[in-house]
């Protein structure tokens, strides 16, 4: 498991960003020792100027989330720009310099630095107990992490990838959802558990989860998804932050977005939304990778003559229901892209809250595209129209504004 | 620690020569006098010393220490092997390892089952040449008068579940010394994470019988606000964390919480306890390898007890119990007489002081025996014999060998024996009571803490169920305040 996720990582360490949308069909079905020469061609081969042409777009967008004004950045302007595994970095570090309390756990997260590099430097300045290499037993790290939330301490446990948290569900479940409550409020547990998941880098269907519709119901558990190099360091100093255990979602196709954010220190809420881009005619709600799809497709859709509401739900669990409805209250109309499963995904919670709170706004069937009920296929074509693509999304728009 | 040996001078100097410890113990530790009452003198470890772990962490490493402690580290001694033997030696991570050009297969069971620690025989009497930590009269009352409150509180509470007045119960019966003996062995301050047949840690810490009575009558003064079955005690202020019903997943919350006191440099360790059919769970294997690897100071105490609901041992493992695992994960390990309070209040203690000083976890296997059955729900007659059940129950019953034990050191008597048994029995009775009449948790219970702030979903539900319980006043109990 532990190859195969490094392999990855140095792949997209070298490129600052990495999609599968920059490789070529052929080029997906190749074996993973040869994928890594693969890469490198597709870096410096000419003829695949119109790809890496589009995860620039990709790129602009992410900045595009903060005033347009900054997208066209310059040193010269204030704040700094930095990777997304970057930003989550600094704010794991900020933290850990402003409460000794902080400490990491997991599977390679010391003087490795984690497999896309979250925690590297780490070990180094906090020292080995504080950034702790943990033997493999993702239910054991995250039952100890619990043990050492519960006495004073603030754990963040890194999942190595969220598909292995599995592994951890008892510990998720049964006590870091349960023992606050079951406790009569005696024990908190201000835990945070993080790592990469979803769709996207050939890595097989264990590697590749949608693991919010699994994780939704526990009670006690809150959730996140980051998009962007400021809210993911935003939302993960909120997460440590929190005396609730919190899931942070990290997506493997984003931790190499590049964004300008400020110097200042800010936190972001761990229950609000984000307003992307503000419009009149549909409102699309989307969170963590498929925001670049939605943002995209907008494009697309702002040619035709659409005017799109796009908001990153961010807070999978609760819902910003205010931030929701007021779009919803604005365009009668709702388009909801998520990566996660189609049944009993997130997607289909929303659905369920839009239609119980805001059913008298609208005006059409509210339309879901969730990724496939498939556990995500190797070959790149197949893992592709797995997850939702851009041309849907503006079908979808189009058939809902009829 | 202060070690007192039932011998005389020379035997006991010859004793210390086999135990390799000739050099730790002063001789003026060694109470060697003729007088049988007098080999245990109050000293350090009793009761009023909880909380003040300075009092024990002055004293030497213990016993069982030294000479164990070689046979965990293999590669070291390799490790002096000189280099002409290069060619028979495999430098490997870990450890040099030598070859052998002998196909040998290591054996799935020794010859001998691991020996079981005991000081005290079936009547209560001290063995001949036992190393034993010493225990004077207040402590063993003290020990001895909380066994028979938790036999007490289990037999009461357990005829209030037959009578349909509490939901679920489950005794502690033919435990009851792997209770106290180890909550005594250890300090307040050290963190407990219990299965569910250790309530005596609990009442050896102070929790009260009305504390107690509370939790199993689910009434608003539970400190869990009625959410967990009876049994399922935790109380922060006790250091003891809220049972889980999962097995052994409290284990691994050990291993968190002592790599947190040891953070901290903290002069306390984690306890966990589990029992036979728990070490078969994952969390078990990787607790101790986790606790081994970090050198977390931790005391896994299993009590192997013979079954797992209607499981026997002989389905659970097929090795020598419990105890012999802890060598394979590199974790010091002890089996010890789970009936003999004396015994194991000993282990535990060296065990503690082990653990906090040199950083490292303990298992201490106790062996004893369920007697009660697993819980409300079952009829252990079902699946077991029941002229074993009486065996234990009769012949083996760790409360009636200590009190023996007391006894003959004229420490108790009948007459103080019944008085306290009718005075816990009253106490007990008007605790019950009380919880009882005691108003139900409210409604907002339902919602409170399952986030440290409701949010807003759960505003909702909770506004849409008393919507409910307005509209529909007769289909809610109306003794839980909405």
């Amino acid at each position: 498991m532990a190859t195969i996720v490094g392999a990855a990582t140095a792949l997209s360490a070298s490129k600052s960003f990495d999609s599968r949308k920059l490789r070529l069909p052929s080029r997906r079905s190749l074996p993973v020792s040869e994928r890594k020469g693969s890469f490198l061609v597709v870096r410096s081969d000419g003829s695949e100027v119109h790809k890496v042409h589009r995860a620039q777009k990709l790129i602009a967008n992410a900045v595009a989330t903060k005033a347009d004004s900054s997208a066209a950045s310059t040193a010269s302007k204030p704040g700094h720009e930095l990777l997304l595994f970057e930003a989550l970095r600094e704010g794991l570090e900020e933290e850990m310099d402003r409460d000794p309390t902080v400490c990491v756990m997991g599977e390679d997260v010391g003087h490795y630095g984690g497999s896309y590099k979250v925690t590297k430097g780490l070990a180094t300045k906090y020292g080995d107990l504080r950034v702790l290499d943990t033997p493999i037993a993702e239910n054991s790290f995250t039952g100890m992490g619990i043990g050492a939330a519960m006495t004073g301490l603030r754990p963040i446990v890194e999942g190595m990838n969220m598909g292995f948290l599995l592994l951890a569900f008892n510990q998720i479940s049964n006590n870091c959802g349960m023992l606050h409550y079951t406790s009569g409020g005696q024990f908190k547990i201000p835990i945070v558990i993080r790592g990469p998941g979803g769709v996207g880098r050939q890595l097989g269907a264990e590697h590749s989860q949608r693991l919010e519709s699994y994780f939704q119901s526990i009670p006690g558990i809150q959730m996140v998804a980051c998009s962007t190099p400021y809210n993911a360091k935003g939302l993960m100093k909120a997460a440590i932050r929190s005396e609730n255990p919190v899931i942070l979602f990290e997506h493997v196709l984003l931790y190499n977005l590049k964004e300008r954010i400020p110097d200042e220190e800010y936190v972001c809420s761990l229950e609000e939304a984000e307003m992307v881009r503000p419009g009149e005619h549909v409102t699309i709600l989307t969170y963590s990778r498929m925001r670049y799809h939605v943002m995209q497709a907008a494009k697309t859709l702002v040619n035709k003559g659409y005017d799109p509401e796009v908001i990153d739900i961010r807070s999978l669990k609760p819902f910003d229901l205010h931030t929701i409805g007021n779009s919803v209250k604005k365009t009668h109309r709702v388009l909801i892209v998520e990566e996660c499963m189609r049944t009993g995904g997130i997607g289909a919670s929303l659905t369920a809250a839009i239609t119980e709170n805001f059913n008298d706004y609208l005006d059409a069937p509210i339309i879901c595209l969730s990724s496939q009920d498939v556990p995500t296929p190797y070959a790149g074509t197949l893992e592709e129209w797995t997850v939702v693509q851009p041309a849907q999304i503006v079908t979808a728009v189009e058939q809902l504004c009829q | 620690m202060a070690l007192c040996m039932k011998k005389s001078p020379k035997l006991i100097n010859h004793l210390k020569y086999r135990m390799c410890l000739f050099d730790m113990i002063t001789p003026s530790s060694w109470n060697s006098t003729s007088s049988h009452h007098q080999e245990f003198p109050v000293t350090a470890p009793i009761a009023h010393n909880l909380g003040n772990p300075d009092a024990d962490l002055s004293v030497k490493a213990t016993l069982f220490s030294a000479c164990r402690f070689k046979s965990t580290k293999p590669e070291k001694q390799l490790n002096s092997l000189n280099d002409a033997d290069d060619n028979k030696i495999l430098d490997f991570p870990g450890g040099k390892v030598r070859f052998s050009p002998k196909m040998t297969f290591i054996s799935e069971s020794p010859e001998e089952r691991t020996q079981c620690y005991r000081v005290l025989d079936d009547n209560g009497q001290l063995i001949l040449g036992s190393n034993l930590v010493q225990v004077g009269e207040e402590l063993a009352v003290k020990m001895y008068n909380d066994m028979i409150t938790l036999q007490t509180m289990d037999t009461l509470f357990y005829e209030a579940q037959r009578q349909g007045r509490i939901s679920f119960y489950l005794t502690t019966i033919g435990e009851e010394a792997i209770n106290i003996a180890t909550a005594a062995a250890l300090t307040a301050d050290d963190h407990v994470f219990p299965q569910y047949r250790e309530p005596g840690v609990l009442l050896w810490r102070g929790f009260t019988l009305q504390e107690f009575a509370n939790q199993c009558f689910v009434n608003k003064a539970d400190h869990g606000k009625g959410r967990q079955m009876p049994i399922h005690y935790g109380s922060n202020k006790h250091n003891y964390f809220t049972v889980s019903s999962t097995i052994a997943t409290q284990l691994p919350h050990a291993v968190g919480a002592a790599y947190a006191l040891k953070m901290d440099r903290k002069d306390a360790c984690a306890v966990t306890y589990f029992g036979d059919g728990g070490s078969s769970e994952g969390d078990f294997h990787a607790a101790l390898n986790f606790a081994a690897v970090l050198e977390a100071p931790v005391i896994f105490i299993c009590r192997n007890n013979g079954w797992a609901i209607s499981t026997p041992t002989s389905d659970q493992f097929r090795s020598d119990g419990v105890v012999v695992r802890g060598s394979a994960y590199g974790v010091r390990s002890i089996r010890v007489d789970g009936n003999d309070a004396l015994a194991i209040y000993g282990a535990v203690h060296a065990a503690r002081k082990m653990a906090i000083t040199e950083h490292r976890p303990i298992l201490i296997e106790a062996l004893t025996y369920r007697v009660g059955h697993h819980s409300t729900s079952d009829d252990s007659t079902k699946y077991r014999p029941v002229d074993e059940i009486e065996w234990w129950k009769l012949a083996r019953d760790p409360v009636s060998r200590f009190r023996k034990w007391i006894e003959s050191n004229d420490w108790w008597s009948s007459e103080a024996e019944s008085e306290f048994r009718s005075s816990v029995r009253q106490q007990l009775l008007h605790a019950i009571q009380v919880a009882e009449k005691a108003e139900k948790p409210p409604v907002a219970d339902i919602f409170t803490d399952v986030y440290d702030v409701p949010p807003s979903n759960l505003h909702e539900q909770e506004k849409l169920l008393r919507e409910a319980i307005r509209r529909h006043p007769r289909d809610y109990p109306s003794d839980v305040p909405a």
